[in-house]
């Protein structure tokens, strides 16, 4: 592979990572093309709504990380699938919660559902965070990208016993999303860009972050790529493990169109897709 | 029993529809969603002699009916191909063909020799068309003596079914079609993308990094479905059409204006099971029409 540099992390620590917290299986979990029936749309605020999909089958597995590419019908201009991270799922009732936000022609759509109309996704795609981790864990999301650490939080209290920590950065108080949800979950720190709510600033600049009692061992983050590239070097200025989900724009969602990729020190580019959405920061060139 | 086999050359294909390059992977990424023996042929991601990069992120921009990609031939060169892919995909039950690209002429007959010794690989296409990279690709698709001259140096270095795929960002793409038929192509398929932009408005920035890129979907079909019907009206070679297929009634309209089969792009990322569906349409068209086989469709227009 040949002609790139680990940089200053070092293939030690780059190979730690690894071994300590990469699960062996990031399972070759089958893909599916599948109508769901729209149960609920539930709009939260003018930014963003929540999708509430049934299925008329028993779900397959779906791990905290991963994503589906949800088909827009009848425009012109919407001509591609939208890809949308896993919010919430209950297998029980063969339900997945799509979180999102109201960004263009495509998501507009999606908003206008009516519950009873159908909704083609193909699903599950992509790999989950690291599911083997230990100890004390932090989330943070900014904005949409809170979407898939509820999920996790709720995965890791269920089965791992862990009660993570929230920091969660939203513009301003209208728009933070389901604050119960999170609550029940774990503890929850929130920033505001303008001090309506927790903290005022952004995640990066919240006490927690500078609180040396509370000593992470892992740190999950999804939200716009500012923050997440501010998250990951704060994670490697304190040696914590970080793993961040990436937004990338994608045509296929399913490895073939090499549209979504992002610069890796091993590889090179890499399929967003598949090799992610969910990467180690010691693998990316940021 | 309708009879769906075609010829492209000395190759009969099972049925006309094939997946096109750049867009269907090397298959493997398809098989959670169809059986690909089910298809006449797969085109796999273009292979260039040394493992490439590719253009920098973002390479897709979304554009009304379509898309614009600058995925600039990523790939891990011909020798990973055939060492590391080749054995997971010749048993597909298909025909595996092979799209070949270079920076040179040397280039593209490095790629031909070393494919022309795979046996289940019975044809290549030799891609003149892309409009992603600085060097080759488009460079020879749009200009008549460096078409005829790589054609004519692969032909030399391939014996099997050679296919020539043709960029429509020229003057008069018969002349190209002539002028590679002349030069020992078994075959023509067209179009690749149609070269294009996206701009961001409010950032006041081009939505690629390469600024320009390749238009595919349907709303390049009219152009793609006037091409195919040039060339088949300027050769005596098959015609393979693509350019914005999404249904069987779109792959119709192309065998209809020449193509003796067809290959199916973008439209897989939208419904990775279309190709498949496209085939079982084609069979319910002639039966419904009670034609016996595709070949009574091809160029069957009437004006």
């Amino acid at each position: 592979m040949g002609n790139f540099s680990y940089g200053s992390s070092g293939i030690e620590n780059y190979a730690l990572v690894f071994i300590t917290l990469r699960p062996t299986l990031i399972a070759q979990m089958k893909k599916l093309v599948e109508n769901f029936k729209v149960n609920t749309v539930k709009q939260l605020n003018k930014e963003f709504f929540v999708l509430g999909l049934q299925s008329e089958k028993q779900l397959p597995e779906i791990l905290p990380g991963q994503f589906v590419q949800v088909k827009i019908e009848g425009s012109a201009k919407t001509f591609l699938r939208r890809p949308i991270s896993v919010y919430d799922v209950d297998f029980m009732n063969r339900t997945l919660w799509l979180l999102v936000k109201i960004a263009g022609e495509g998501t507009k759509q999606l908003s206008r559902l009516h519950p009873g109309e159908h909704l083609n996704i193909i699903y599950p795609l992509g790999n989950s965070f690291s599911l083997n981790v230990k100890g004390k864990v932090l989330l943070i999301g900014g904005g949409t990208g809170v979407a898939p650490l509820l999920f996790l939080g709720k995965y890791l209290k269920s089965t791992h016993n862990i009660t993570p920590d929230f920091l969660l950065g939203y513009r301003s108080k209208e728009l933070v999303i389901e604050p119960e949800k999170f609550e029940t979950t774990g503890n929850v720190f929130i920033t505001t860009e303008d001090g309506s709510l927790g903290h005022k600033g952004f995640v990066t600049q919240h006490p927690l972050l500078y609180d040396d009692t509370k000593k992470y061992d892992a740190i999950f983050t999804c939200g716009p790529e500012v923050m997440m590239k501010a998250i990951a070097n704060y994670a490697k200025a304190k040696n914590i493990v970080c793993e961040v989900s990436l937004e990338n724009l994608m045509g296929c969602g399913i490895g073939a169109c090499l549209c979504c990729v992002v610069d890796t020190v091993d590889e090179g580019n890499v399929n967003t897709c598949t090799e992610g959405p969910v990467f180690n920061i010691q693998r990316l060139k940021w | 029993m309708v009879n769906l086999t075609t010829n492209i050359g000395n190759l009969e294909l099972k049925n006309p529809v094939m997946t096109a390059s750049g867009t269907f992977g090397f298959g493997t990424e398809y098989l959670d969603f169809i059986d690909l023996s089910l298809l006449g042929g797969i085109v796999v991601k273009g292979i260039t002699p040394k493992p490439r990069q590719g253009n920098p992120y973002p390479r897709m921009a979304e554009t009304a009916s379509g898309m614009l990609n600058a995925v600039g031939l990523q790939n891990k060169g011909v020798d990973y191909f055939i060492e590391h892919i080749y054995p997971e995909i010749s048993h597909y039950g298909t025909e595996i063909i092979v799209n070949i690209n270079g920076g040179s002429v040397e280039e593209y007959c490095e790629v031909a020799e070393k494919l022309n010794e795979l046996d289940k690989i019975r044809a290549i296409e030799l891609n003149i068309s892309c409009p992603n990279v600085k060097q080759g690709g488009m460079l020879f698709g749009t200009h008549c003596p460096s078409a005829m001259a790589v054609t004519k140096a692969v032909r030399g270095a391939f014996s099997k079914t050679l296919i020539v795929k043709l960029s429509p960002n020229v003057t008069s793409i018969a002349e190209f079609a002539k002028a590679v038929e002349d030069n020992g192509a078994d075959s023509i398929s067209l179009i690749n993308t149609l070269l294009g932009m996206a701009i961001d408005a409010k950032t006041r920035r081009p939505l690629l990094s390469t600024v320009t890129g390749g238009l595919s979907g349907p709303a390049i079909k009219p152009v793609a479905l006037r091409m195919v019907w040039q060339v088949y009206n300027s050769v005596k070679i098959p015609v393979i059409g693509m350019g914005g297929i999404m249904n069987a009634t779109d792959a119709i309209e192309f065998i209809l204006a020449g193509a003796s089969a067809i290959q199916i792009g973008t439209a897989n990322f939208i419904n990775p099971a279309v190709s498949v569906e496209i085939v079982n349409g084609i069979k319910t068209y002639l039966e419904q029409n009670k034609l016996e086989s595709v070949a009574q469709l091809i160029g069957a227009l009437e004006c």
